[in-house]
């Protein structure tokens, strides 16, 4: 029963709490203790709280008795630390956060506990989620379940290997240029990043606000689709909530795929995809177009300028912030210092980690007086080039396709000592959130060699501006026909 | 283009990060290996081209001025580092 439960989708949680076979307390208690059991191997979480989580659990109990039916209701989940929870530790995986208990829920947390969902535990991540590696958390790497040698990726790195190594049935994470999808896919689950706006950022501890977005992560399209349901909603707290009619992401799931056509940008099958992943990604599309879509070729011409855009935009973004920590109002203040801006300086130098500090001084360099035109300028109309390019290839599309990551998942400190190799580990991810649009990984093989092998591979999907529900009717459709999605690791038994 | 130390040091002040000579010299290294790759926009010809700020081209929303948010002072003060009859502290800036 147990080991059937922990590899259960949503729907057969759902149904297996409405049908009483199991209550939310127990099924909370089952993976609890497989948290307990595994984390200190994994070290997906930072922190978990047993009495707050048997607590929701005994109250969705009662709406469960009561009747009430909503789909999630009962189902235990994790939330990235990046989402402030009140009466919860909210760290951002930093120093400068490690004393944080938030006094104010984020709308995602709002909304899950509105859901009936129960939260056990605040999952580990790249410190303010800037990183592909997990490698830059105050609270120590998230190992990567299949291998436990390899990185998870990142950012949301401890949400995918909570997942994967079935902590949690499903996890919330944030994506500002690959955070869910890259991780999604070196962990070999379904991530989806929605359209930018269908998904509330407040208290979503902010990185790059043009570009951050929250949203579902799990072990397959349909549980994706379930959640994004509940995370979904426009929130008034939030200047850039898009108010529209709430969709049914799981209104489209058993559409036939017939007449579905799959455009796939040149720029991303050429060279710097590893030939593992090149195979996996055309073995899933060959099956993508044996469902009925069909594949045209189309081009993203600016697509090569993603990663130097990104990394004027996101740290001039993050550095301005950042500078809300100050050592102030909340978290860490340094023990000792002699002036007010010494206190800030020695406070921000002990607080952050190499990485935030080396973002926040990018940043700071191209806001700054006589560089603004040449980088921040430049890179905001390199945006309208890349957003363009989308544009014009779905005129001839409805979907894109193509890998999530240049090659599966690498070994700890294969990439930390450069930066630039690790950036551009988000090469295929980065030009979405670039343009707003929704994207999503998938598992679609395995791939790697010598001691890191069989290791998942994901197929990135890219929709059109709110068509999340199209790229997920293109991945259950895919989910049916084939089981990578299935795979679990082994020794998490 | 590449960063000296004193520029280095210099953005560290702006962002009120202290900064060892040391850590200036290994941070200025790697700031100028991502400069260099962010320096392939520079050969893009953007003439014309609107800046995008955002994803979504929308305005800001308004709001009725009216009163929202209840007073949760304490809540937010008790998280505090240093605080004092309701007053956030920090060291003395004025003699």
């Amino acid at each position: 029963m147990s080991q059937s439960l922990i590899n259960a989708s949503l729907k057969q949680l759902s149904a297996a709490l409405a049908a009483k076979q199991i209550s939310s307390a127990e099924l909370t208690t089952l993976f609890l203790d497989r948290i307990e059991r595994f984390n200190p191997t994994i070290n997906a979480f930072i922190s978990v709280d047993r009495d707050k989580a048997q607590a929701a659990a005994q109250e969705a109990d009662a709406r469960i008795a009561r009747g009430e039916n909503d789909p999630l209701i009962g189902i235990p989940l994790a939330h990235k630390d990046i989402f402030c929870a009140e009466g919860w530790l909210t760290t951002c995986a930093s120093k400068i956060l490690s004393n944080f208990i938030s006094p104010y829920d984020a709308h995602v947390v709002t909304k899950i506990k509105q859901a009936g969902m129960v939260v056990m535990g605040k999952t580990n991540m790249d410190e303010f989620a800037m990183g592909s590696s997990n490698e830059t958390s105050y609270y120590g790497p998230v190992k990567n379940p299949w291998n436990t040698d390899c990185v998870p990726g990142g950012s949301s790195g401890g949400s995918a290997a909570a997942v994967a190594a079935r902590l949690a049935p499903a996890a919330t994470g944030t994506d500002t240029g690959g955070s869910i999808r890259q991780p999604a896919a070196l962990c070999g689950l379904t991530g989806l990043k929605p359209t930018y706006g269908v998904v509330s950022r407040y208290g979503m501890i902010a990185f790059a606000s043009s570009l951050d977005q929250g949203g579902p992560m799990a072990k397959s399209a349909e549980d994706c689709a379930l959640l994004l349901n509940a995370m979904a909603g426009f929130d008034e707290r939030d200047s850039t909530s898009l108010n529209r009619p709430a969709d049914d992401y799981t209104r489209d799931l058993n559409k036939s795929l017939g007449g579905l056509r799959i455009g796939l940008p040149k720029e991303f099958f050429g060279a710097g995809m590893d030939a593992d992943v090149c195979a996996a990604v055309d073995a899933a599309l060959a099956e993508l177009k044996k469902l009925g879509a069909s594949l045209v070729e189309v081009s993203l011409p600016n697509s090569g300028l993603s990663v130097p855009a990104y990394y004027v935009i996101a740290p001039a973004e993050a550095s301005s912030n950042l500078s809300r920590f100050d050592g102030v109002r909340y978290g860490y203040r340094a023990p000792e210092y002699a002036d007010l801006i010494e206190m800030y300086s020695k406070t921000r130098a002990q607080g952050f980690g190499a990485e935030v500090k080396r973002r926040i001084l990018i940043g700071a360099y191209v806001l700054s007086h006589g560089y603004y035109d040449a980088y921040y300028l430049q890179a905001q109309k390199i945006r309208r080039l890349i957003a363009n390019d989308f544009v014009e290839a779905f005129k001839h599309c409805d979907l894109i396709a193509g890998p999530t990551t240049p090659g599966v998942a690498f070994a700890f400190g294969a990439k930390s000592g450069d930066p630039v190799q690790m950036y551009l580990s988000d090469i295929y991810t980065i030009s979405t959130n670039l343009a707003g649009l929704p994207g999503m990984s998938l598992p679609c093989g395995f791939g790697g060699s010598g001691a890191i092998s069989d290791m998942p591979v994901g197929l990135q999907l890219i929709g059109n501006y709110f068509d999340e529900a199209r790229m997920l009717n293109a991945a259950h459709q895919y989910q049916q026909a084939t089981d990578w999605h299935l795979r679990q690791p082994t020794g998490l038994e | 283009m590449s960063l000296n130390l004193d520029q280095v040091q210099r953005i560290a002040r702006l962002a009120r990060i202290e900064i060892s000579p040391a850590e200036a010299e290994q941070t200025g290294a790697q700031l100028n290996s991502i400069f260099g790759l962010i320096e392939q926009m520079q050969a893009v010809d953007t003439s014309g081209i609107v800046p995008m700020a955002h994803a979504q081209d929308l305005s800001q929303r308004l709001r009725e001025d009216v009163v929202t948010e209840t007073d949760r002072r304490e809540a937010f003060q008790k998280i505090s580092p240093d605080v004092e009859a309701g007053l956030f502290l920090v060291p003395k800036v004025i003699e």
